[in-house]
């Protein structure tokens, strides 16, 4: 097995590893603040369709700035249908779990919409930004070969952490997760500070979307993220509302996923095909087996998840 | 794509009525509605786009005599039962339901309505009002088979799959007997990947079989996200169900086209004059259901003609890619010198031609 073999083995692995980590992150935050957003697949949907159809419009003109525009169009995207469910659950306190299992369908639906003029175009893939020397070198491109998006990912994993934990407002966001009627008798805003969490996970998730449209396959299809999105729900539960764990547990997925493939095309295979097949509904009931059982659950999962503030005074 | 109303229902009928007695024959109709049943949606650039390409083209040709509607993304569950139960009753006389997967579903609903006539893809189970068809997919994938066996210079061509159903065994079958009449030593590497549009998959699935010194991959999944990978590495593939040259300009070879068209159209003009039989339908090349995207320009003369030769064997029905010798994996001779392979043999075929690697 040679090193070049290892490079591009460990480089498929980053492109199945960053977009879940993107959503992932982003869910981690909006469940932190008690709220339950099962909509992230419709939400990376939006997202990468919003970041190909700006960038594809915009890419002939502005070919150095478009594909910038497009990761923020994805993020507004993923952020405005975020917004749109926190709405529902946060003014009109419908059930979450109902109302997120209604945005992903929405979000599946609405891109569609949207990229109807947009099937069978393709655009330059969001590649490495750094100079071709680095970014397709031997070796250096094990570090400088990614799209932009992978190293945001991973600069978004401490940030996050530094944010929940080493920051006021953070602190303000898990005690609004915790028990949302103390703070809110203290004078904190429940409202504005899940709103702001959720617009936050919307726009992670729409970025993560835009991995698929704009770096892996520079294109739009419906449906394209493949549930992606549901096992970036999972790996949240999973990782026990932890970031570091959610880093890892991406990554083991990636390193699962390609070692699926690579067994598969050297002619063995590790477990029956019908297992891996299966395996994304059996981490989802695992994971919401889990939710269900948060007291449990690693003793971090918020006190307040997934249900309605209800103020009383 | 007008909803039919209570009206226009009883407009027709009254019409069919009077035709019938003033001697026309008693099944035809003037107008009928035809349903469809899709599995994926109709801007995929594929499986799904290609039967819509063939519905249009039965709106273009009989025009004012059918009336055409469609229901995308059905899954091949339970669900697809309500969504082909809807359609007939709605008033369509010819329901197509368009994956494997709808089998079951279509008996049923047929029958509970024996008036309606159906028609299943790729499947094989029939009842006196269902019919079935396919293409044989696999008379393609021996041109693609030519084309990689002379192109390919490591001798190792990736294989991107769905699950194992004949219809992939075929292809991939065709495709590894084809490349090793070309270069005796030619490998398939197969990659299952449990699903037919999955495209971060595929592309994974692509980088992979690269990495592990494929130079060409077919496909036979059904996004262009493969062909993508390979324009970036600069490497050569296929287009599956339909040209995809614009999403790898560079990388795409040629095509395998799905071209319904023209058994639609046989089928509602069948509706129509009352002549619809059940039927098994298995077109290939010859019948014009497989076509080809016209060949890249950086295909050599020699391939071009080495693949022409193929497609012209097929047309006139001298050259079969499933004529023995034919060994397995393990090397045991499966069909002896001279013999060919049935087609219902083939639409069982569950078994790897030597070179074929994968995991089982």
């Amino acid at each position: 097995m040679s090193i070049d073999f290892i490079i591009a083995a460990f480089i498929t692995v980053v492109g199945l590893t960053t977009p879940i980590l993107l959503a992932g992150l982003g869910e981690l935050v909006v469940e932190k603040s008690g709220v339950l957003n099962l909509g992230v697949e419709g939400m990376m949907l939006i997202g990468a369709v919003c970041g190909f159809a700006l960038t594809y419009t915009y890419g002939f003109d502005y070919p150095g700035i478009a594909p910038w525009g497009g990761i923020l169009a994805a993020a507004a995207g993923g952020a405005l249908s975020a917004l749109l469910f926190g709405f529902l659950v946060l003014e009109l306190n419908s059930n979450q779990v109902a109302t997120g299992l209604a945005l992903a369908i929405f979000g599946t639906g609405l891109s569609s919409l949207i990229g109807q003029g947009f099937t069978g175009m393709i655009i330059t893939p969001f590649g490495s930004i750094f100079p071709d020397a680095l970014a397709t070198g031997r070796y250096t491109q094990v570090i400088f070969g990614y799209s932009p998006l992978v190293y945001f990912a991973l600069a978004m994993v401490p940030a996050v952490h530094w944010f929940l934990n080493r920051t006021r407002a953070g602190l303000i966001l898990r005690a609004v997760g915790e028990n949302d009627l103390s703070a809110h008798s203290i004078g904190y805003s429940v409202k504005q500070v899940r709103y702001a969490a959720i617009a936050f996970g919307g726009a992670m998730a729409g970025i993560g979307g835009a991995y698929f449209s704009m770096v892996i396959t520079p294109m739009w299809a419906e449906k394209m993220t493949a549930g992606r999105g549901w096992i970036a729900l999972a790996l949240v539960v999973f990782a026990g509302w932890r970031t570091g764990r959610l880093l890892a547990g991406a990554f083991f997925f990636g390193v699962l996923m390609t070692l699926e493939l690579y067994a598969k095309a050297s002619g063995f295979s590790l477990v029956p095909s019908e297992v891996w097949a299966a395996m994304p509904y059996l981490m989802t009931v695992v994971a919401l087996t889990l939710i269900s059982r948060r007291e449990t659950a690693g003793g971090n999962a918020p006190a307040c998840l997934g249900k309605p503030f209800l103020p009383t005074a | 794509m007008a909803n039919i109303s209570r009206r226009t229902l009883i407009k027709t009928g009254a019409a069919a009525a009077t035709l019938s007695a003033i001697g026309a024959p008693v099944l035809a109709a003037d107008k009928i509605k035809i349903g469809f049943v899709f599995l994926g949606p109709i801007g995929d650039y594929g499986w799904t786009w290609a039967h819509n390409q063939a519905r249009l083209m039965v709106d273009k040709e009989l025009g004012d005599k059918v009336e055409t509607v469609y229901v995308e993304n059905v899954n091949e569950d339970a669900s697809a039962i309500p969504v082909i139960r809807d359609l007939a009753k709605q008033g369509c006389k010819l329901i197509f339901t368009t994956s494997y997967g709808y089998m079951d579903q279509t008996i049923q609903v047929a029958s509970e309505f024996p008036d309606v006539k159906f028609e299943h893809c790729t499947g094989y189970k029939r009842a006196a009002n269902v019919a079935t068809y396919n293409s044989k997919f696999h008379e393609g994938r021996a041109v693609l088979g030519t084309i990689s066996g002379m192109m390919s210079k490591s001798g190792t061509i990736g294989y991107l799959g769905s699950y194992k159903v004949p219809e992939v065994v075929l292809g991939v079958n065709s495709m590894a007997l084809s490349a090793q009449k070309k270069n005796p030593n030619a490998k398939i590497k197969l990659v299952l990947i449990d699903s037919w549009f999955d495209p971060p998959k595929e592309a994974a699935a692509t980088q992979t079989m690269i990495n592990l010194g494929c130079d060409i991959v077919a496909t036979h999944t059904d996004s262009p996200g493969p062909l993508q990978i390979l324009e970036q590495k600069k490497l050569y593939g296929f287009g599956q169900g339909a040209d995809m040259s614009k999403f790898a300009p560079h990388a795409h070879l040629t095509a395998i086209e799905d071209y319904w068209g023209p058994y639609y159209i046989q089928r509602a003009k069948a509706v129509l004059d009352g002549s619809w039989t059940s039927t098994d339908t298995w077109d290939g090349i010859k019948e014009g259901t497989v076509r080809f995207a016209p060949y890249n320009k950086v295909m050599p003369d020699d391939v071009k003609a080495a693949a022409d030769a193929i497609r012209k064997g097929y047309m006139d029905g001298t050259y079969n890619v499933f004529t023995g010798p034919i060994y397995d994996q393990d090397g045991k001779l499966r069909v002896k010198e001279g013999e060919v392979i049935s087609d219902a043999d083939l639409a069982v075929m569950d078994w790897f031609v030597k070179g074929v690697e994968t995991a089982s």
